[in-house]
This record gives structure tokens, C-alpha cells and sequence, in this order.
């Protein structure tokens, strides 16, 4: 019977056409245009190709000359390791926390989640003036416990740490949404028989809670690890051009800064193709490692 | 079992979790507070309430008379409704199509969705650029292409998250409705705006907010496209004022204020919504 209306396929291919229209020139066209791009001589953002560079290498050859490359990829890993630890970490924290409290709960969900919401732009501005030099809200609170010297938090030693805070800041309630979602998915009776064997809440959540979430913690990994290579708007709003003197910079806000001021428009296709190869990679790697400790 | 015994665990677990929701909360009412005042009682005393000599409405005059706040709204909310109507159209016809009918390459045709998802926007917005600047879309002074040059490309990095999301709740319907509606003689169009689209609407709003969220926050396509200071869209509009008036500090407080507060409002009445939405994007990211 159903197979009856569905039996005429027009109108499928009419439902299709728009989407796959959409999907076919503005991702996959230029996609492959990308990575074509990249072994071509491009000096104007949306002007034509002057030809192969030649060797027809050349970008990739760069990025191992490139300091600036070296310097955004291990900021790119520190990014992930805070976003691994600080971020999906707290999240477990805050979630298990949260599962172990009978009161409040809707309102830590609603409150954690929160600063997704809000753009990261916006949030830019606003750490900007958080951690002013003279004096910003952090520097006044260090004064009134006392502190007679400001911090420069965005001087080379801190401007990283300054950079990721807000950051990991931002997406924990992300993680902790997707989390608790996971918990509340375990069944009661577990918990039941647990509490009539004499498990202490700590046993409870290391012997139950955590095995038991280890999909979706690995599904948070995943997310939390290719996330940290695509953050843009929170970077560049506090650092833009990766000061102070180009320390700061992550894959995402180098390769606009190659293609949109240092007018590398070739070069910057070939950095997007390193994020493309990147990402990719990463999260193979992550699925292999939650993977293999299986129990 | 019901009661909750307070131990002191209980206690400090308790004053954690309010920390850390005292994070969440605070800087937006710090910011909020300090929007009213003048530069250098901002910088001197942030913490106190705006209250008698501290307050002023400075800031907001200068936002409004300089800054053409109300202007960059107006084209992000174009923006992004349209963003979003289009997402929601075109992804939900093309969700219909992939999960009722059966056909040579259906799954083939989802698994190209499903990969699609892998592009991250760096990878794509050059070619794209090229692609729009040689139609004539970009660096115009016509307002109108200016917005669809942003809006296109903002609708395709929507489309296949919300093509999947959507196919995962259609195959969940019975097909018995779409059977009866058939019997009366609808047909397949008539099918899809007056049995599925109906049905489906609790994960058409999912994708809705994703979409308009996403759409409305999203500052690197905005950097691409808006160029001229009249086309600005509102997190366009912020970035710029970083470099500009980066030292007004009242100002930039009255900006942001203005651009969060009613993203909060919308949030406090639709967050079950909004969560929801934002969490089954999360394989967007």
C-alpha cells in the first residue's frame, strides 16, 4: 500500500533538486575547487588564477617553512588538549554533579547552556573588557583582594591562557547538555541494585555512570577535538592577527589571515585543505583510542 | 530515598555548581551594569550598581546615533530569517523525498549528505567568493545582492545537518496518515504541506533555531561577504568596532549589551527549543 503513492518517482526528484542544488555548488564545487586552488597562483580574493605555481608544491612546501604554521598547529593542539580536559572534563564534572543533586537542576541546565547561545563575537567584546590591563573586571577584584600590581593579560607569556579561557568557557554547558541527556538515559534500576549492594556515590558513578557514558563522552571527544580546529569569531575578536607578535595564532584565524590581509589567497586554500586533512585524521584517531580500551 | 540528607559532600557539591553558574550569569550582568556608566567609572568601579551619580545613558545615545545598531540589525535578522525559512523549505522536502521514497542511489544520494557535513566552512568560502564575485553578487552597492551573497552560502552549510536531523524524525512517522491522505486523493505534494510538514514540526523548529542561531552568531561568512559599512550585520558590526573604538569602553559595553539581551529574552522562552536545537546540531559544530 505505501509503496503505491510512492510509487511515481517525479516529485521525489523535485523535493531533491533544491537541496541537492544548494549542496552541489556552494559545498562540493568548491570543495574540490579548494584543493585545486591551492596548486594555483591566486593573489586577489575572487580574482582568476595566473597559472600553476610552480612547483606545483609550493604551498604545501611552504607550510614547513612557515613558522607561523608551526606556531598555529601547537596552538591548535594546546587548544584541543583544553578543550579535551577543560571543556568535555568539566562537563563530566558538572553532569555527574548535577545527576547527584535533587534540587536546582533545570536552572543549572539552562544556565550552563547559556553562553553558546550568545555570539562569540559579542563574547569577545566582552572578555576584552573583562581582562583590560587598566583595569578590567579581573584586575579590579585581584585589587580588592589586595594586589598592587595589574596583570597584563594579554602580554606573550598569558595571551594564550587569556585566548582559551573564554573559550573553553563557552562550550562546557554544550557538553554538559549532551552529557546529562546521556545519564538520565540510564536505567534507575541500576542505580537500585547499587544502592542495595551498600555503593557509595563514588562507586556509584566510577562502576555505573562513567562505563555507561563512554559513547557519548566519546562523541563529545570527537566534537570537542575538530571543534578546537574551527574556532574563529573568539580569537579573532580578542587577538586579532594573532598578537601580541603572532603568537596567538590557531589554524582557523592563520589561514584567514593569509587569504583576507596578507593577501595570499592560493596560500590560504592550501591551509583550509591542512584543516580539511586535519580534522579528519583527529577524529580517527580519537574513535581509535576510545576504541581500543574497550572493557 | 526522597528526601535529600545534606552532608557537607552534599554541600560543596552544591557550592560548585553555583560557582560555576555564577560564571555564566555574572559577566552578562556585569556588562549589562557597566553599559550605564562612564568610561572611567568603569574602569575604577565596575562592580558597583548604576545607580544616582554612576548612571548615564550616554553609551546608548552614542550606539544608536553612530553606530547604525538599529541598521545592522535589520539586516541580520533579514539574513538570517531567510537563512532559516530556506533551510527548513528545502531541507525538509529533501528529507521527505530521502526517506519515503525508495529508489536506485537513495542511500547513496544520503551518504553525500552525511559527508557533506565534513566541509568546514575555510575549506569552501574561497571558491565561493570567486563563484559570487563572478556573478556579480559581492562588492555591490546593491543592498539586496550584498545579503543574498551571504545568505546562499549560509544556506548550504545549513542544509545537510538539518537534512539528516529531519530524515531521523520522518522515518519515525506512520505511514498510515500519508496512506489516507492518498486514499482521499492528495497527492504527492499535497502529502508533504499537509501530512508531514504538520507532523514534523517539533524538529522543524529544532532546525529553525539551529538555523537562525547559527546564522545570526556566525561572524566568518559576515567577514567575507559585508564589506561596506551600511551592509554590516550585527556580530560584523562588533568586530568592527573592536578596531575602531577599541578604547571606548562604555560604548563597547552598550553593544554588547545590545546585541546579547535579546538573544537572552528569546532564550529564557524557548530554551527547551534552543537546547534541543543546538545539541542535535552538535554534529555541526
Amino acid at each position: 500500500m505505501g509503496a503505491n503513492i510512492y510509487k511515481n518517482k517525479k516529485p521525489a526528484l523535485i523535493f531533491m533538486i533544491p537541496a541537492f542544488l544548494f549542496m552541489i555548488v556552494y559545498l562540493y564545487y568548491p570543495f574540490f575547487m579548494n584543493i585545486f586552488n591551492s596548486f594555483q597562483q591566486i593573489k586577489t580574493l575572487g580574482g582568476t588564477s595566473k597559472g600553476m605555481i610552480d612547483p606545483w608544491y609550493w604551498n604545501y612546501a611552504e607550510m614547513f617553512r612557515d613558522v607561523n604554521v608551526g606556531v598555529s598547529l601547537k596552538n591548535t593542539l594546546i587548544m584541543m588538549l583544553v578543550t579535551l580536559l577543560g571543556q568535555v572534563g568539566m562537563a563530566i564534572l558538572l553532569a555527574i554533579m548535577v545527576d547527584n543533586v535533587k534540587h536546582l537542576k533545570g536552572f543549572f541546565k539552562t544556565v550552563y547552556f547559556f553562553p553558546i547561545v550568545v555570539s562569540a563575537t559579542a563574547l569577545g567584546l566582552l572578555f576584552n573588557l573583562i581582562f583590560l590591563y587598566d583595569k578590567g573586571m579581573l584586575n579590579q577584584l585581584l585589587e580588592t583582594f589586595g594586589r598592587t600590581e595589574l596583570i597584563d593579560w594579554k602580554a606573550e607569556g598569558i595571551a594564550l591562557f587569556t585566548m582559551m579561557l573564554p573559550v573553553m568557557w563557552q562550550y562546557v554547558g554544550f557538553y554538559f547538555v549532551i552529557l546529562i541527556t546521556g545519564l538520565n538515559n540510564i536505567s534507575d534500576e541500576l542505580y537500585e541494585a547499587a544502592y542495595i549492594d551498600g555503593c557509595t556515590t563514588i562507586q556509584k558513578v566510577r562502576y555505573i555512570s562513567l562505563p555507561l557514558l563512554r559513547n557519548v563522552i566519546c562523541t563529545c571527544s570527537v566534537l570537542a577535538v575538530t571543534g578546537a580546529l574551527k574556532v574563529f569569531d573568539l580569537p579573532w575578536t580578542m587577538f586579532p592577527k594573532g598578537m601580541p607578535l603572532k603568537t596567538t595564532f590557531l589554524t582557523g584565524t592563520y589561514m584567514y589571515y593569509q587569504t583576507m590581509e596578507a593577501k595570499n589567497v592560493d596560500y590560504g586554500s592550501a591551509l583550509a585543505v591542512l584543516i580539511v586533512v586535519l580534522g579528519f585524521v583527529l577524529s580517527k584517531v580519537v574513535n581509535a583510542i576510545f576504541k581500543e580500551t574497550d572493557y | 530515598m526522597n528526601k535529600e540528607k545534606l552532608s557537607v559532600g552534599k554541600i560543596l557539591v552544591y557550592l560548585f555548581l553555583i560557582f560555576w553558574a555564577l560564571t555564566t550569569i555574572y559577566p552578562i550582568i556585569w556588562v549589562i551594569q557597566n553599559s550605564f556608566k562612564a568610561k572611567d567609572k568603569i574602569l575604577s568601579n565596575s562592580f558597583a550598581l548604576p545607580f544616582g551619580e554612576l548612571f548615564t545613558a550616554a553609551n546608548y545615545r552614542k550606539a544608536f546615533g553612530n553606530l547604525n545598531i538599529l541598521g545592522a540589525y535589520k539586516n541580520s535578522i533579514f539574513i538570517s530569517f531567510v537563512v532559516c525559512a530556506c533551510v527548513v523549505l528545502f531541507a525538509g522536502m529533501c528529507a521527505y523525498a530521502l526517506s519515503r521514497y525508495s529508489f536506485k542511489g537513495s542511500g547513496f544520494l544520503y551518504s553525500l549528505v552525511v559527508a557533506s557535513m565534513m566541509f568546514p566552512v575555510y575549506a569552501t568560502i574561497i571558491p565561493v567568493f570567486t563563484m559570487e564575485a563572478k556573478w556579480g553578487i559581492t562588492n555591490t552597492s546593491s543592498w539586496f545582492l550584498t545579503m543574498i551573497s551571504v545568505i546562499l552560502p549560509q544556506v548550504a552549510g545549513n542544509l545537510a545537518f538539518a537534512i539528516i536531523v529531519l530524515v531521523g524524525y520522518i522515518k519515525g512517522l506512520p505511514i498510515e496518515l500519508e496512506e489516507a491522505a492518498f486514499m482521499e486523493g492528495c497527492n504527492a505534494y499535497q502529502i508533504f504541506f499537509k501530512v508531514i510538514v504538520p507532523l514534523t514540526k517539533p524538529s522543524f523548529a529544532t532546525v529553525a533555531i539551529f538555523g537562525f542561531l547559527w546564522s545570526y552568531n556566525d561572524l566568518f561568512t559576515q567577514m567575507f561577504f559585508l564589506r561596506r559599512p551600511e551592509m554590516r550585520a550585527i556580530t560584523r558590526l562588533l568586530n568592527e568596532l573592536t578596531s575602531q573604538e577599541g578604547t571606548n569602553y562604555g560604548l563597547m559595553a552598550a553593544a554588547v549589551t545590545l546585541v546579547v539581551v535579546p538573544v537572552v529574552i528569546v532564550y529564557i522562552f524557548l530554551q527547551k527549543y534552543i537546547i534541543k536545537g543546538m545539541t542535535a546540531g552538535a554534529v555541526k559544530g
